[in-house]
């Protein structure tokens, strides 16, 4: 019988090793017998110690995390991605499952049994050789190469750092080059065009000078020598050379010992032969990770969605890290928010490299909601929005399907990195969320003039949005014509002070808990309903009244508030400092059960922690009493 | 107690007897457990009473997974032929691509592959109709499957605050462009029925966060 599905299986398989070395007709047998899985994002498909499945896995589309669990902690071992295998070496050996395998995204997934897979692998010389080499390839995990089948890995996240020392450096392989008679000019403009730092000077392959951003600052811009100079006058030489797969360790001795920032990479590691690549400073500091002026720069530098990836993966321990130094939490907040606020515009950056041509306006990105307000610990879901310039009625259509179109391909990026679709679908790839500035306007005018319970549901959002990238000057007009509404309709304010007191004190009559009644978290504490969104909302509805601009988080704007009345100066301290406790709390208990952190089970709290808990709630009480006086809510 | 002066309809053909004697059971799986097919067919026009079917493609589907291996495509030779319905399922009335059998050896061979599997469809009630026509034909009774469908299930995770129309329908296209699927082989009753399981798996999945989702929640009938 006919199986179209299978052929588009095996359509995909073929681009694959091993898949690729089989023959046509064997790999359609393959696919017929295929299982196609489906798995949401954080679903187990196998656990360490089950017995193993008698088939293993290819990755069609999404991620899958492979891990081992130590001390009660997953170490990731590997991430595989689209075309990937996983979990064949137990079938081979026949064992248990040694790792454990999720999806890291939401995935679909093929199932192979082995039973029919092993005996054409075995048939064919080039599928069994690449089995052998991909079991025995030594790499810094050994786990994670012997179990996804892969020769080559672009992530070992964890590293020990005793061995990591002696890990192989990364360089770059695609260097600039120029010959020794290029004009100073010629090299500056490649450099630039390049935007790196340093171009090598060859001849006949051989590397014998650098010029480096330094030289081109003390030896043109100083006027000692014409940029229709040729290069070999100013470029340092002779480099330092290096043979190929030096360590991280080497790498650093020679750079320091000879006070250079570039060593290049060449055959026989001396300046006569063949330049292979070049190691700057940069990349040895990459490779030191987890600090943040690192993980900004490596987020610049980033050409494909995969790398943020990377970055946001060691955002979360950096996060666990501070945390467990107990920093301060707006410190904290400061470091994460300008590293997710960098992946957001490098993000946009790549998508727009994507459309084919470039935007037909002006236009800005906004983060709107918890990420407008910059106070995004955890990963959470996207939420965001386009302004784009106003443009003539016939081509409106037009414009507000390329920013979708962009926003699609973006939110799509995001998501890859980590950022959950929004499950509202707030984003900007909704054509709802992605208008022009006078259709915003109106949208805006509604909603104040006439506040209907959508929105209340709405305005949590949409009024606490932050620039994120594209033009400055829309968003400033935007806000102008908001607060010019505002001031013309200060029912408003009153419509939003009963939203901020709606969600009654945390505590109940005897000074107990209120938890949830029903549902999946009943006798759960909501922390995020009933403790953080009344500070959040009141803080938006007092900086709105006072036209707070550029300010969003919450802790800032009653900071900002205490300044502006000083009597009551005490209640807008303490709001301030109980919304930085309750947030860094969330926090903590996200990463301790791996979710929101939204729902605290109080059975888990020490005396302490409940006691702390308690002493926020009275600020909630002080400052809901304080709207009720102030828009006449009794 | 039977009484043959009132009972209209005449003995059904012996293939639907053993299917029907499947349906005894009336008690219902766990989600988890029940046994879908997921199908479509392509057919000569869109009014199930005139026209006919040209291909029919299923797939079996349990918890989150889809076997290849329990697979159902089937081509049907028909003399009811209509050339505006071939631009979009590209089935012409004489291909030597595929080997194509008679109406009635098509249905019989779906009916033995779905048994009492909850069937599955995107607006699956023109493809029951189109079915039920095809039994009438041989003289049979209608499918006496569960069934349910990804439009209407779609709809039911769709955010109230995006329900701009409340009547909109959703179409199979739709449902690839908001569920992110690959719109392969679109067009052909397998690549149809294999679109609308990964779109069922997803939709499914949505529903399920939200509660614990039980078989019957979801049934139409």
């Amino acid at each position: 019988m006919k199986n179209t599905i299978a052929e588009r299986v095996a359509d995909f398989l073929k681009r694959y090793p091993p898949f690729q070395f089989l023959a046509a007709d064997s790999l359609l047998q393959i696919a017929a017998q295929v299982q196609v899985l489906y798995f949401e994002k954080d679903k187990a498909i196998f656990k360490e110690k089950d017995t193993n499945h008698s088939m293993f896995y290819v990755v069609k589309d999404g991620a899958v995390r492979v891990f081992r669990t130590v001390d009660n902690q997953p170490k990731i071992a590997d991430i595989c991605d689209e075309g990937d295998i996983f979990g064949l070496r137990p079938l081979i050996t026949k064992e248990d499952y040694e790792l454990s395998a999720s999806a890291n995204e939401e995935s679909i997934i093929y199932g192979i049994p082995i039973d029919l897979f092993l005996p054409i692998a075995l048939a064919h010389k080039e599928v069994s050789n690449f089995l052998i080499a991909s079991f025995a390839s030594n790499v810094s995990d050994p786990y994670s190469l012997e179990e996804s089948g892969k020769l080559f890995t672009e992530y070992s996240v964890e590293r020990n750092s005793e061995i990591f020392d002696l890990q192989k450096a990364r360089y770059s392989k695609n260097i600039l080059t120029c010959s020794p008679d290029t004009t100073i000019k010629v090299a500056a403009k490649k450099m630039s065009h390049r935007d790196v730092g340093s171009i090598v000077v060859t001849h006949e392959e051989k590397p014998v000078g650098i010029i480096t951003n330094r030289d081109l600052r003390d030896r043109i811009a100083t006027g000692d020598f014409d940029i229709s100079d040729s290069v070999d006058k100013i470029m340092s030489k002779p480099v330092k050379c290096f043979q190929k797969d030096p360590t991280v360790a080497q790498a650093q001795l020679i750079m320091l010992k000879n006070e250079v920032n570039h060593l290049c990479i060449t055959e026989d590691g001396t300046p006569d032969t063949k330049l292979l690549g070049l190691i700057t400073e940069h990349d040895i500091v990459v490779s030191f990770a987890n600090n943040p002026v690192v993980l900004l720069k490596e987020v610049k530098l980033a050409k494909r969605t995969k790398r943020l990836r990377d970055v946001r993966l060691k955002v979360s321990r950096l996060l666990k890290k501070y945390l467990d130094q107990n920093l301060p939490v707006s410190q904290i907040l400061n470091i994460l928010n300008e590293i997710n606020y960098a992946i957001a515009v490098r993000a946009l950056e790549l998508s727009l490299l994507k459309m084919e041509t470039p935007p037909p306006c002006k236009f800005a990105w906004l983060a709107l909601g918890s990420q407008g307000r910059k106070e995004q610990l955890l990963f959470t879901d996207q939420d965001n929005a386009i302004v784009f310039d106003n443009v003539p009625e016939e081509e409106y259509e037009a414009t507000q399907a390329y920013f979708i179109k962009l926003a699609r391909i973006t939110t799509r990026a995001m998501h890859k990195v980590g950022y959950a679709y929004c499950p509202a679908d707030m984003m900007a790839s909704n054509h709802r969320w992605c208008q022009s500035l006078s259709e915003w306007k109106k949208q805006y005018h509604i909603w104040i003039t006439d506040p209907s319970p959508e929105t209340q549901l709405l305005s949590a959002i949409f009024f606490d949005y932050s620039y994120v990238f594209g033009d400055t000057q829309l968003v400033t007009k935007l806000s102008d014509s908001i607060l010019d509404t505002l001031d013309a309709n200060p029912m408003f304010y009153r419509v939003m002070a009963k939203d901020a007191i709606r969600s009654p004190s945390p505590l109940g009559f005897f000074r107990q808990f209120l938890v949830e009644e029903g549902g999946d978290h009943k006798d759960f504490f909501d922390i995020k309903a009933r403790a953080l969104m009344p500070l959040i909302d009141a803080a938006r509805v007092l900086s709105l009244n006072h036209k707070l601009r550029n300010i969003n988080n919450t802790a800032g704007r009653f900071e900002r508030l205490a300044e502006l009345e000083q009597n009551n100066k005490e209640i807008y301290e303490n709001c301030s400092y109980a919304f930085k406790a309750l947030l860094k709390f969330r926090t903590k208990q996200g990463i301790l059960h791996d979710d929101s952190g939204r729902f605290i089970e109080l059975a888990t709290l020490s005396k302490a922690e409940k006691l702390k808990l308690k002493r926020c709630f009275k600020s909630i009480h002080d400052i809901q009493e304080l709207l009720t006086l102030r828009y006449n809510l009794k | 107690m039977h009484i043959p002066f009132f009972s209209k309809t005449p003995e059904p053909p012996e293939f639907y007897k053993q299917y029907a004697a499947q349906f005894a059971s009336k008690s219902l799986p766990e989600l988890e457990e029940a046994r879908f097919v997921v199908f479509d067919t392509e057919t000569t026009g869109t009014n199930a009473r005139e026209d006919r079917m040209l291909s029919i493609g299923a797939l079996e589907l349990k918890g989150n997974k889809i076997s290849l291996s329990s697979s159902f495509e089937l081509y049907v030779k028909q003399e009811v032929f209509n050339e505006e319905a071939v631009a979009i399922h590209g089935i012409l009335r004489e291909n030597r691509k595929y080997k194509k059998v008679s109406e009635e050896e098509a249905v019989k061979a779906f009916l033995e592959f779905i048994g009492d599997a909850i069937l599955v469809g995107h607006h699956v009630g023109f493809d029951i109709g189109i079915i039920n026509y095809a039994l009438k034909r041989l003289g049979a009774p209608k499918l006496k499957n569960k069934f349910t469908d990804t439009g209407v299930l779609y709809k039911r995770t769709v955010h109230l605050v995006n329900i701009t129309d409340p009547n909109k329908v959703y179409t199979l296209d739709d449902l690839c462009e908001e569920l992110n699927i690959a719109k392969t082989d679109r067009h052909k009753a397998m690549g149809d029925a294999y679109i609308t399981a990964l779109a069922f798996l997803k939709v499914m999945s949505k529903l399920k966060t939200n509660k614990k989702l039980k078989l019957k929640q979801i049934l139409l009938n």
